[in-house]
């Protein structure tokens, strides 16, 4: 079933549009990649998805549901959790009140839901009262995902997992990745370790200069001779 | 000496109150709030319209407290001001400064609006009680306490520590330990994640205002009680506000507590050597002297 | 009244306006071309009046220096006192500038704003260095013995106009040259990354030390029109705020703006005046409150509504003209 999906997306920060008529469908439970050189419109169409930029035309729908041009905390509670690139944990709140401020709009006992994320990264759980201003990079991110899991999104989109992280780091967030997906959660991934991102993938985009210019599925990109040659360096 | 420095601490706890507020306000909403030196005026007027008006208006006598030098009108009218002036900072916010956000307005556009709400409020007051010094309770001095080092203290004073600590701690938990608490951390660290996260972040801005503003009425009143009410009280403790916020590193609300404190003690004993009157021109050369060699503050981590 | 005293009543509310066409010229340097917040213009207000004032006339001798101290007096002519006010000014201004100017916007206000309460306590409290509360008087005025002091003020106009036109034209043309502009570009955030943060800090101080230099020129044309000054005249209300919300009205970032829009408030300032006869005599004594609450009530409903002013910016006007 497809549970997210955007038509003819047209948005732009300015007058000027960055991305235009972006298609995308997510089905229940799969990893889509998004991949594409610098500047190809991947972030601003995740920002269009969680409704921080508000499209100037096509339309996002979730589980048949018309959710264009509603805002972040009406999308948050429709189950769509979004990980920004930066910026994307409270520094001088310790982990355990990171995780907590994802649980904001929860009114239920959510003790159950930390547990399971602490289980996904256990180095989180030692280091609860901790705060996140002093972790390193990757356990940075591993906070930022968890914040974002604490609603048990249906879909989740994580804008580079992976940028700047030490190379041992970004598999071991890949892995990570995978771990969340296989409890059920579809997302949309964007990502510059392209080869990476398509080995995960269920299914990957190709978007340059704002525009869809490839979709197939992860492995049968990978192994597309000119995704290799123009993104994958060769 | 010494006596001065227990005075300072004193003044100090008030600015402290006045500051964290300050601090907050600057942390979350990111202006500059000038208002807020007018926010402890109009706390120590609301509270002498209760103590003087409405409350002996209705018949809750008037009797003193032990020896400190007011009673149960006091009582009543203390956190009574303190609503209101809560309720006064989220009026405004409401009528002037959302417009202003809806806009996307400038810093600088927000501390204008700030400085004219600070003036509406004080020609408020110079309309409704004149010009000239008031008190809660007119009449002599209560007599003082000995300390040790032939330290004079008045029981008010004693009575303003305990409340300062009182309500810093009130303070604490409550953003330490509530929902609501860290949900106006998370935000003052990042305003659009917590946004992402699905806090509702016009809710926190007016649970900040009314905490600053309750804070500051607070602080005017203690003022009041130890010394006078005046409509320009709180222009003069601006500048003293703006020292304590900017010398514990803005946003952060242990180190408005150290600067307010701080503030207090050189004030006061500036006084060994100087005109009282030159209080706040002692809180500005401390200022500039932060802003030169440490401009972020002592427990700088955001500039 | 009968028409000459309507017409000196309009000459001494232009002169006033005039003057306060200078302190907007002197914040639209700075905040209307630069974005610098100064909201203590009342202490170079403070500072230019003293300052031409100790310049322009003589130390108190024999049984006067009893009564009045003042540290000293140059007893020199008129334009000396406002170069001597354009100077000083622009040295405060200088070091207020050092610490404040590579901060955000807000120190430079808090700042100022403890520039001109300092200077107030100062000239309040220290009776050997200018007569303290009561202040100095017996200002000369130029040119003072051609008319009979009664028709005088028609030349102090004059000289006012003339200043006027001189300070607008100059700010003209250093808005028109490349420093214009460069300032432009600091104050939208514009600065291409050829521009090291020195470079912002010296245009931001040069155009913090203009406008103060205008606004010493603003004050020393206060202090000999009075002929009188006391440190209480410069109140953040009279000295600050009235200046802000003039050139706020008339459109910052714009020279014919900020002079229009001295004119209009000082105009509308002194009509309240008649409105507040009106008011039942308790109320009377209060008047200037009434008076600047609804001054500062225009000035959020400028902020909210026509942050622009009436005017804009020069650039947008010109856009439409085209």
């Amino acid at each position: 079933m497809i549970i997210l999906k955007t038509e003819d997306i047209t948005a732009g920060y300015t007058e000027i549009d960055i991305l235009h008529d972006v298609h995308i469908r997510v089905r229940s439970g799969e990893i889509v990649s998004v991949i594409g050189p610098n500047g190809a419109g991947k972030s601003t169409l995740l920002k269009t998805i969680f409704g921080i930029l508000k499209p100037r035309n096509g339309n996002v729908t979730f589980r048949h549901e018309d959710i264009t041009g509603l805002k972040p905390d009406r999308i948050v509670r429709k189950g769509i959790s979004y990980v920004p690139q930066v910026d994307n944990v409270f520094p001088s709140l310790t982990i355990q009140e990171n995780l907590e401020m994802g649980a904001f709009i929860r009114n239920d006992d959510y003790s159950q839901r930390l547990d399971e994320v602490y289980d996904l990264f256990p180095v989180l759980r030692e280091r609860k009262k901790q705060k996140v201003g002093q972790l390193s990079g990757g356990q940075r991110q591993m906070v930022a995902m968890g914040r974002a899991l604490m609603l048990d999104p249906q879909v989740l989109l994580l804008d580079e997992p992976s940028a700047g992280l030490a190379p041992v780091l970004v598999s071991m967030i890949f892995e990570k990745i995978k771990e969340i997906n296989a409890t059920g959660v579809a997302m949309i991934i964007v990502e510059q370790n392209a080869r990476g991102a398509l080995k995960m993938a269920h299914h990957g985009y190709v978007l340059a200069m704002g525009r869809n210019v490839l979709d197939d599925k992860g492995e049968a990109l990978l192994a597309n001779e000119e995704v290799a040659r123009l993104y994958l360096g060769g | 000496m010494a006596e001065l420095f227990i005075y300072g601490i004193v003044l100090g706890s008030i600015i402290s109150l006045g500051a964290i507020g300050l601090t907050l306000v600057y942390g979350i909403i990111r202006f500059a709030n000038f208002a807020h030196g007018d926010f402890l005026t109009a706390g120590a007027y609301i509270a002498l319209f209760m103590v003087t008006g409405v409350l002996s208006w209705i018949g809750i006598p008037d009797s003193n407290f032990g020896s400190l030098s007011f009673g149960w009108r006091m009582a009543i009218a203390f956190p009574f001001s303190m609503l209101a002036v809560g309720c006064v900072a989220i009026v405004l916010d409401r009528v002037l400064y959302r417009k202003l956000r809806r806009k996307a307005s400038g810093a600088v556009i927000f501390a204008m609006s700030s400085l004219g709400a600070a003036f509406i409020i004080r020609m408020i007051i110079f309309i409704l009680w004149g010009a000239d010094s008031l008190f809660y309770r007119p009449g002599i001095l209560r007599p003082a306490l000995e300390l040790p080092l032939g330290i004079k203290i008045r029981p008010d004073q004693i009575l303003i520590l305990l409340l300062v600590v009182f309500l810093i701690t009130l303070l604490h938990f409550f953003l330490q330990n509530t929902k609501m608490g860290k949900a106006m951390r998370a935000t003052a660290d990042n305003m659009e994640l917590a946004l992402i996260s699905g806090i509702d972040t016009e809710r926190i801005i007016i649970w900040t205002w009314g905490i600053g503003g309750a804070l500051a009425a607070a602080g005017g009143i203690l003022y009041g009680i130890d010394v006078q009410l005046h409509p320009h009280m709180g222009w003069n403790f601006l500048i003293p506000l703006f020292a304590a916020t900017i010398l514990g590193s803005i946003g952060n609300m242990y180190g408005a507590l150290i600067g307010g404190l701080t503030i207090g003690v050189a004030q006061q004993v500036s006084t060994a050597f100087l005109l009282p009157t030159y209080k706040p021109a002692v809180a500005f050369i401390i200022m500039i002297l932060i802003l030169l060699i440490r401009p972020q503050g002592i427990f700088g981590g955001r500039s | 009244m009968e028409i000459g005293g309507i017409l000196a009543y309009m000459v001494s509310l232009a002169i006033m306006a005039g003057i306060y066409a200078i302190f907007c010229l002197g914040l639209n340097i700075q905040w209307g071309y630069t974005g610098l917040f100064n909201i203590g213009i009342a202490g170079f207000f403070c500072i230019g009046a003293y300052a031409t004032a100790m310049i322009t006339t003589p130390k108190p001798t024999g049984l006067y220096a009893h009564y009045v101290h003042q540290i000293f007096g140059l007893n020199l002519p008129f334009v000396m006192g406002l170069l001597g006010a354009a100077l000083i000014c622009g040295i405060v201004a200088f070091l207020i500038g050092i610490p404040t100017l590579r901060l955000g916007e807000d120190y430079l206000a808090i700042s100022t704003i403890g520039i001109a309460e300092t200077f107030r306590l100062i000239f309040n409290n220290e009776h050997w260095l200018a007569n303290g509360p009561r202040g100095l008087m017996g200002l000369p005025q130029p040119f003072q013995g051609l008319v009979d002091p009664k028709h005088y003020n028609y030349i102090y106009l004059i000289i006012i106009v003339i200043i006027v036109v001189i300070v607008y034209l100059s700010i003209e043309r250093a808005i028109r040259s490349p420093w214009g502009r460069v300032l432009r570009a600091i104050r939208e955030d514009e600065v291409s990354a050829a521009m090291s943060g020195k470079d912002i800090f010296h245009f931001k101080m040069q155009s913090l030390v203009f406008g103060a230099m205008v606004m010493g020129i603003g004050g020393a044309l206060y202090a000999h029109y009075t002929k009188a000054i006391s440190p209480d005249v410069f109140t953040p209300l009279y000295g600050t705020f009235i200046i802000w919300v003039m050139l706020m009205a008339g459109g910052s970032g714009n020279n014919k703006g900020a002079v229009l829009g001295a004119y209009v408030i000082w105009f509308m300032w002194t009509g309240t005046t008649f409105m507040t006869n009106l008011l039942p005599y308790t109320l009377k004594a209060r008047a200037p409150y009434i008076r600047f609450l609804l001054i500062m009530i225009l000035l959020e409903i400028i902020l909210i509504y026509r942050p622009r002013g009436l005017l804009g910016e020069e650039k947008k006007v010109s856009k439409l003209v085209d």
